[in-house]
């Protein structure tokens, strides 16, 4: 099956950009981006707060089974226009990757599809190599947690 | 006898998976990687050695602190370097897709 998600991160850049194919209208795909209680669905997090208007800010907050802050994001909204485009930054606190500045261009395939464009910047090729490796390990969380899910299922 | 230790062994593991998380964003000491643990120091000292001796982490000494940083190029033997990155983001959009195909607006 062909990959829905592709990511396009070259070597020695302090950016990325990951594309996105949804079998969804325009309208519902930027209301997964903008509406707090769906944000909190499909990224898996507490929204503490998310203004979705220009000047507008927004705080992520995880926390693990022992109810300890496992993970907290926040940034400030730069550009919102409405089944569009949203400029934004996001900073992961207690983390040494700093802020990074994400251009999300949203657009109408057809009625029932649309497509996403992720652009992340990043004040250097080294954090932006942190954030990727990053990625890595928890890819390989996941990754086994989904095994056990699975395994889990088989008994 | 030495026991030989592969990386699929060592990231079969949760804690040593955490510890593995927690080191990717920045080196640490041991000491600092036990408080983020409810275990015993020696518990995570026992899983820091272990991760060290097949060389998903690296000692560097520092004064008289020995910080652990993540050995990336010991990593890419797991999976490749950023194809994780981009199934994180499938999964989620993925996530998000299967919401909203449900989503029923409120009156």
């Amino acid at each position: 099956m062909e990959q829905k998600t592709k990511l396009n991160a070259e070597n020695g850049k302090q950016e990325y950009v990951i594309t996105r194919d949804f079998d969804l209208p325009l309208e519902l795909l930027f209301k997964a981006f903008v509406e707090p209680e769906l944000v909190a669905q499909w990224m898996g997090t507490n929204v503490l707060k998310l203004e979705s208007k220009k000047h507008g800010s927004y705080q992520f907050e995880t926390k693990d089974a022992q109810g300890k802050v496992a993970f907290r994001a926040n940034g400030v909204i730069h550009e919102l226009i409405p089944d569009r485009k949203i400029i934004r930054t996001f900073e992961m606190e207690n983390a040494p990757v700093g802020v990074q500045l994400e251009v999300y261009e949203f657009e109408k395939d057809t009625d029932d599809s649309s497509k996403l464009k992720m652009h992340v910047i990043y004040e250097s090729v080294e954090k932006r190599d942190q954030v990727l490796q990053y990625g890595l390990v928890q890819g390989i969380n996941w990754a086994h947690n989904r095994i056990q899910e699975v395994v889990s299922h088989l008994k | 006898m030495e026991i030989r230790r592969d990386v699929f062994q060592a990231i079969a593991d949760p804690t040593r998976r955490a510890i593995l998380t927690l080191v990717a964003l920045q080196a640490m000491t041991a000491g600092a990687i036990a408080n983020d643990f409810d275990s015993s120091r020696q518990t995570i000292s026992k899983h820091v050695q272990i991760l060290t001796e097949c060389q998903l982490l690296i000692q560097e000494q520092s004064g008289r602190e020995i910080y652990y940083h993540i050995n990336a190029k010991k990593m890419k033997e797991v999976a490749d370097f950023i194809e994780p990155f981009r199934n994180m983001w499938d999964d989620r959009f993925n996530k998000l897709e299967a919401i909203m195909k449900n989503y029923k607006p409120k009156k």
